[in-house]
């Protein structure tokens, strides 16, 4: 019997139990979040978490801001139904942990303080380059928050059981969804005015556990299912998905063969490329992730938390492997499909079904249904917040405090500040999600990694390493990386002129590839070049100043 | 501190550049930067290779090796491989040839600071 049906037998108990999960998650965090409001008293505590958290503690609540949907539901979703190609994103998205650790963490750690503005406004003028790395901090979250909302709505799609025409509490699918996005968005914003940096950081390690937790217990389940033994695990899934062995091939989804078209083969083969290039350069340029450094207290510090990272990271994508496959062996592409057409419920339909095989009939399924959904919402919810945490610290502090009041305001203005552009990008948010719904959250995700890697990864390289580099090209290379990326996003098969994008009934389309990074992020590196030799400005005691205690860590905040 | 020393000077501009152009310091660099970029080329080549061939040479990454498990499965988990080895032997190198100098340096500067 295919797991759907079971879980309409049994959907009554696993709505209950998810919502009862999901409200002991959301008492539990909000617990930890006003307990550490009553510790948070400077500016220090409120963007950083006081500096106060070991190495092993922020390697979690890394893995907890890294982990997002993308990666739990998106991966699994995407190598459901497409098998192989779907493993290539936890491949990149654990690769470009190197370029974290070797050539960004430690220095970034040592000569910043709340942001990532702090960096590459260090021996620049302030105004202009705050401005652009506070606009680029906001658009790159943007991206990424628009993939959390959407993996929360397909969530609760699911869990009520709604493929189009059923209602849940008088509400159809789309006010439930509705609902569930501006009730993630509201949380998250009480997170982020109420604990800060702090509260986040508990709540991403907490969220880290349960997610590590939750996917380690579906892979053993899955293994189990096939003896342990890999290779039939891999044989079920090619005989379940019709595809044979090209399942277990690169080529269903990136870099398509087609047939006697040899410019859509082309590119097809460069959008792979793309893909390629934009997830392991895209890390190293995410603001959440980059302010993460500033709450420990050394550079050392800094690298053992990235040390942790990747550990627990890349175990986490070892799970993917046997989520996405076993889901596609014992749920199967079609029921994945019929639920979500992007994928991105097969992690939960995949628990559902494990549910029905271990614990027995329909309860168990709709018991670990509830369990696994309540920690695909907990992941969720922590990434939003640690999303607007970074958006709202780059207004504060980057634009209110260095560009509009040019430093000469309290530090409590400041924090308020912040609170209040938390309540704003919260809305902005929730507005923007409701329009992208038909998309896999990995792959939007990949678009924010895009816009990352070109809008903030050259400028954070160039100021770290070359001592030519001035406000000009900073200004250039932030500006110019960023609109090219957005720019070629907005004329790609993404948003229009496809049958998957976001406005399908429209064509404005002229860019053939779907991730602009392999066009956009070397256009960021040269536009810095560029606008770096336009201009005389050279600072040699700033630099001096900056090379010395990014390398030897004195001075540092 | 010995206070007969020369007088530490405070972390004026000067002092920073005075730190810059110390053979130290540019040992410091040295030792950082010799690490570090040789190692993002190799990795960032590796993983190059790794989409490039999963692009352009099917035939081979679809070669079975053993059950249903093929090259381009292997090249893949090589690759969390390559990474959990990458960070351990940057951490192990960070902690050896490159901190002891970082912490001389700075607890010169700040001594000098405190002065």
């Amino acid at each position: 019997m295919s797991a759907f049906l079971a879980a309409e037998a049994g959907d009554t108990t696993a709505r209950t139990l998810t919502i009862i999960l999901f409200l002991v998650f959301v008492a539990v965090t909000l617990a930890i979040t006003v307990w550490a409001s009553r510790q948070t008293k400077t500016a220090t505590d409120f963007y950083a978490g006081g500096r106060a958290f070991s190495g092993f503690q922020n390697g979690m609540a890394i893995g907890g801001d890294y982990m997002s949907a993308a990666s739990f539901l998106g991966i699994a979703g995407l190598i459901a139904l497409y098998g192989y190609d779907g493993f290539l994103y936890s491949i990149g998205f654990l690769v470009a942990w190197l370029v974290a650790l070797l050539l960004v963490a430690e220095l970034l750690r040592n000569s910043g303080k709340y942001t990532m503005a702090d960096v590459l406004a260090f021996r620049m003028r302030q105004r202009p380059v705050r401005t652009a790395a506070s606009v680029s901090t906001v658009t790159v979250s943007i991206f990424y928050l628009i993939a959390q909302m959407v993996g929360a709505g397909a969530l609760v799609a699911l869990l009520l059981g709604i493929r189009p025409g059923t209602t849940f509490l008088g509400m159809d699918a789309d006010a439930a969804k509705i609902a569930t996005i501006v009730l993630v968005g509201a949380l998250m914003i009480v997170y982020v005015t109420v604990g800060g940096m702090k509260g986040t950081t508990y709540v991403q390690i907490v969220k880290a556990f349960l997610l590590m937790s939750g996917a380690a217990i579906m892979t053993v389940l899955v293994l189990a299912k096939f003896n342990f033994n890999l290779s039939s695990l891999l044989g079920a899934a090619a005989d379940a998905s019709g595809k044979g062995d090209a399942f277990l091939e690169p080529g269903l989804r990136y870099g398509v063969d087609v047939a006697d078209n040899a410019r859509q083969t082309f590119y097809n083969k460069m959008d792979l490329l793309s893909l390629g290039i934009a997830l392991v350069l895209g890390t190293a340029g995410l603001p959440h992730i980059l302010i993460r450094f500033y709450t420990v207290p050394t550079a050392r510090a800094a690298r053992k938390s990235v040390l942790w990272a990747i550990g627990i990271i890349g175990t986490f994508y070892l799970f993917t492997l046997a989520l996405g496959f076993g889901a596609a062996a014992l749920v199967g592409g079609e029921e994945i499909r019929a639920q979500d057409a992007a994928g991105n419920t097969a992690a939960p339909q995949l628990a559902e079904q494990l549910g029905l095989d271990f614990l027995g009939g329909d309860t168990g399924g709709a018991v670990m249904l509830a369990v696994i959904a309540a920690v695909a919402f907990a992941t969720i919810l922590a990434v939003v917040a640690g999303l607007t945490l970074a958006s709202s610290s780059s207004i504060a502090h980057d634009f209110y405090a260095n560009v509009i009041k040019r430093g000469q305001t309290s530090e409590g203005q400041e924090v308020k500040v912040a609170r209040i552009a938390a309540f704003v990008i919260g809305a902005i948010s929730i507005v923007l999600a409701l329009f992208a719904q038909s998309l896999n959250v990995a792959f939007l995700v990949a678009l924010a990694f895009a816009v990352a890697a070109s809008g903030n990864l050259p400028a954070i390289l160039y100021s770290l390493f070359w001592k030519r580099f001035n406000t000009s090209g900073a200004v250039w290379a932030i500006y110019g990386g960023l609109l090219a990326a957005v720019v070629l996003v907005f004329f790609s098969p993404v948003v229009s002129g496809a049958p998957t994008s976001m406005f399908k009934n429209s064509d404005w389309q002229w860019f053939p590839l779907n991730n602009p990074g392999i066009i956009s992020i070397p256009f960021g590196f040269l536009c810095g070049w560029i606008g770096t030799l336009l201009s005389k400005e050279s600072d040699e005691q700033k630099y001096a100043e900056l090379e010395v205690r990014s390398l030897t860590g004195a001075g540092a905040h | 501190m010995t206070t007969d020393a020369p007088a530490p000077a405070p972390t004026t501009p000067e002092r920073y550049v005075e730190v810059q152009r110390s053979d130290e310091f540019a040992g410091l660099r040295k030792a950082l930067r010799g690490f570090v970029f040789p190692m993002t080329a190799a990795f960032f080549l590796w993983y190059a290779l790794y989409v490039i061939l999963s692009a352009y040479a099917r035939g081979f990454m679809d070669t079975k090796v053993v059950g249903h498990i093929n090259v381009a499965l292997i090249f893949g988990l090589l690759q969390f491989v390559s990474t959990f080895l990458i960070a351990w032997y940057y951490s192990r190198y960070a902690n050896n040839k490159v901190d002891p100098t970082a912490d001389k340096i700075r607890a010169a500067l700040e001594n000098g600071d405190k002065e």
